[in-house]
């Protein structure tokens, strides 16, 4: 793929760092894209895909040896920080109204799922949703389904045998089952292709709202630290508990508009592949990390609140700009 | 081999390993997955798997 527009004066830039050569040793850093971080949200949101990208696939006209690049690591640092101080302070703003914990994380991770309350684009898509926004939503989640289940995988080298086990059992249903059409992120790209849309990896991103990239370069964020691999498990348990029925609606709405059975199979999946995947992850994965590792209790539950807000705030503001604003209540 | 099955609570029944279940009408399901979630609840749409209907429910 090739680098998606920059949106302000921190991707631009990045972007004239990034079209330099990397073996120049007099490579002028990015210090005043650094003192830029923080002032336009939609700018950091896109730069920080872009640097975390560099470690997925990279980009055509990007030098690879950009990825590990010292001159980038005040920029993505300032990046990472800033994004994580803004989840951090929502879910501080957010934590005296959650349920108290009971000491069992599978428990406390399946009670925060079920009292979330928040606008479900699901609902909108099985009865009400043109085709028009179906197609754009399909574009706006392909920026993560096209590398399903990739930034959960930076985790496992860093996770005890009962975890870590556990977490594989979940990847390798993700990855095919050693089938490579069967890959959810191929399954995804098939219905895109078949549905008349471009299916190739980074396609959107360009056209990617806040939000939508917002919940992507979290998961980046929590994938690429092992400090927060309590996060990054307790996000993905949350993502799959809340994946199963919505699947249901979405593949109901997607043959309600007649999209290609492609398309609709790929969430019929989910239906049952979630189903499995909450309890394993839930259970054999965040419950292992907390029996072996306890101090990582608070990690998780951060993590799982974050997915859930971040996948609020994204149909909250999708609904809006569609005039359904109503829908939302 | 042994089969290894373990209960959720108020949840599926998880089971390892390839499953073939025949339901009361004589149709026979084969799941494949790794692990495959066993509706207990009876509520599903996709029984005999679990499709997460069960949290749907009221529980005692």
């Amino acid at each position: 793929m090739r680098l998606p527009a920059a949106r302000g004066a921190v991707g631009a830039r990045l972007h004239d760092l990034l079209l330099s050569d990397p073996g120049d040793r007099l490579v002028r850093g990015a210090d005043d894209a650094v003192r830029a971080v923080g002032e336009d949200p939609d700018d950091d949101a896109l730069s920080l895909w872009t640097v975390q990208e560099l470690g997925y696939r990279g980009f055509e006209e990007v030098d690879d040896a950009w990825e590990h690049h010292p001159a980038l690591t005040p920029l993505t640092h300032a990046l990472e920080s800033e994004l994580e101080a803004r989840l951090r302070q929502r879910y501080d703003a957010a934590r005296a109204d959650l349920p108290a914990s009971t000491g069992d994380v599978a428990a406390d991770l399946f009670a925060l799922a079920e009292t979330h309350d928040g606008p479900s684009l699901a609902r909108h898509v099985e009865r009400h949703a043109t085709r028009d926004e179906v197609t754009e939503l399909l574009r706006q989640r392909s920026v993560y389904h096209l590398k399903e289940a990739d930034p959960t995988a930076w985790v496992i080298p860093r996770l005890d045998a009962a975890p870590k086990a556990a977490l594989v059992q979940v990847q390798y249903d993700e990855y095919g089952t050693g089938r490579p059409e069967a890959v959810h992120h191929a399954l995804f790209e098939r219905g895109m292709a078949d549905a008349g849309l471009d299916a190739s990896y980074g396609a959107h991103v360009g056209e990617a709202w806040l939000e939508t990239l917002e919940q992507n370069t979290t998961m980046g964020l929590f994938g690429r630290h092992r400090r927060l691999r309590g996060a990054a498990l307790g996000h993905f348990a949350a993502f799959e508990t809340t994946s199963s029925l919505p699947s249901r609606r979405l593949a109901r709405g997607m043959r309600r508009l007649g999209f290609p059975e492609s398309l609709a199979a790929y969430y019929d999946e989910h239906v049952e592949a979630d189903a499995v995947h909450e309890q394993l992850a839930v259970r054999e994965v965040c419950g292992a990390l907390v029996a072996a590792e306890p101090d990582q209790a608070e990690s998780v539950m951060f993590g799982a609140w974050t997915c859930l807000d971040l996948e609020s705030r994204n149909a909250a503001a999708t609904l809006q700009r569609w005039g359904r604003g109503e829908a939302a209540a | 081999m042994t089969a290894r099955i373990r209960a959720c609570p108020d949840g599926p029944l998880l089971v390892d390993g390839d499953v073939e279940v025949t339901t009361e009408d004589g149709v026979v399901h084969r799941s494949t997955r790794p692990v495959t979630a066993v509706c207990r609840c009876g509520a599903s749409a996709v029984a005999p798997w679990c499709d997460g209907t069960h949290k749907l429910l009221d529980r005692p």
